[in-house]
């Protein structure tokens, strides 16, 4: 007992690291890892995700609050998208077949992987132009970045698409209930084409956000079981405090080359689920 | 220069909100987490555990480890809703009235969807 909590604390540090430089949550580590290695059921090992997420934004959110990475007034402005696209979703849940779903945003993701691949050469993104929204709504920022040893100060556009991309975020996490970490970092780093930093300490703070608010529930039925979700807790905790550090010490470069085979090895996922391929 | 100072101020009282939140979330998940690999006791028979927060309550007083443990997953749980109502608060204070607009709907439709999801 003492030894599996361990490795579950253990493999749930790693998430926690990836999650946060990514700021995608670690879910897509977490419930595989709990499901195939340690033979929990399905329904726990997404109980234990869901604590995973929130983990992982409260925990960066400490450092990425302070250094000023995280830019509060997009990622308020756009959770309105977000917990709309989610409770959508969930009312049309039943009228939709997933799995054509599951095939549509597995492409989608794999273009913008695509897309992503073609930025890579790019540390920050050059000559935008901000969108007369993002003055009204002063969503234009800056933030001090520790690699390039300077204030970065970076203008918003694509309002309008991010926005939309952001409902649509939220409606896949409500239908398929995956994390929707990865597409609000391609909404804001596409489309409004934010320094990579911000997207995901931005969208880190959204997931924990709208976790929280389908946490209740999960609670509520029963799947969180306390022997499983208490050292996913801790060692993801412990795992957003490291990554948060690291996160802040890495090129814009380097986490996008780490972004996108992730990206790319999700869509491919997603893909083969929804043509119902069994591997 | 004034302004740049009260949002500093924000972001300072959010972050200090948060690692509250998450070292006390940390303490007593580690505290009930001990508790139950040491003692190999969960307060409760079998694998049961409680699923709602006045049962929860109850077993900390009893000092059950499961309860303790679901204590700190609870107030994890509640920290990014913290943040969201701290943010309220801070925007006000700053006087950015459409902020505080923005920030209350997303309040209301993060209660709205607990709600939603209760009823299901």
């Amino acid at each position: 007992m003492v030894l599996v909590a361990f490795q579950i604390l253990v493999l749930s540090v790693i998430a926690g690291i990836f999650g946060s430089i990514l700021g995608l949550g670690g879910g897509i580590i977490i419930t595989p890892a709990l499901t195939l290695l340690f033979g929990i059921d399905i329904r726990y090992a997404i109980g234990a995700s869901i604590i995973s997420v929130i983990a992982t934004s409260s925990g960066a959110a400490v450092a990425y609050v302070r250094d000023k990475i995280t830019n509060m007034r997009i990622g308020m402005f756009l959770e309105i998208a977000t917990t709309i696209g989610a409770i959508t979703g969930a009312f049309v849940s039943g009228l939709i077949d997933t799995k054509y779903l599951y095939v549509i945003f597995g492409i989608l993701l794999l273009y913008s992987a695509l897309a992503m691949l073609k930025k890579r050469s790019k540390e920050l993104p050059e000559g935008v132009v901000a969108h007369p929204i993002a003055n009204k709504l002063k969503l234009n920022g800056e933030y001090h970045d520790k690699v390039l040893n300077k204030d970065i100060i970076y203008n918003v556009t694509g309002v309008y698409g991010g926005f939309g991309m952001m409902y649509v975020a939220g409606v896949i996490s409500g239908l398929l209930g995956i994390g929707s970490g990865m597409f609000k970092v391609m909404a804001m780093d596409l489309f409004m084409k934010l320094p990579l930093k911000v997207s995901s300490a931005t969208s880190n703070f959204m997931i924990g956000v709208t976790a929280a608010a389908s946490a209740g529930v999960y609670l509520l039925r029963g799947d969180i079981d306390p022997k499983i979700s208490a050292p996913v807790a801790l060692g993801v905790l412990i795992g957003a405090t490291i990554g948060a550090k690291i996160m802040e010490n890495l090129r814009s470069k380097t986490i996008r080359m780490i972004f996108i085979p992730v990206l790319a090895f999700v869509s491919i996922q997603m893909i083969i689920k929804g043509l119902g391929v069994k591997l | 220069m004034i302004k740049s100072n009260k949002i500093e101020e924000m972001e300072i009282t959010i972050s200090n909100v948060l690692k509250l939140g998450v070292l006390l979330s940390a303490v007593i998940i580690f505290i009930g987490l001990s508790m139950f690999l040491i003692t190999g006791k969960s307060g409760y028979s079998g694998n049961y555990y409680p699923t709602n927060p006045l049962e929860i309550l109850k077993g900390l007083i009893l000092f059950k480890s499961y309860s303790i443990i679901l204590t700190g997953l609870l107030i994890l749980i509640l920290t990014p809703v913290f943040r969201v109502g701290v943010s309220i608060i801070v925007f006000f204070q700053e006087k950015d009235f459409l902020y505080v607009k923005i920030t209350s709907l997303v309040f209301i439709i993060l209660l709205i969807s607990f709600i939603l999801g209760k009823i299901e």
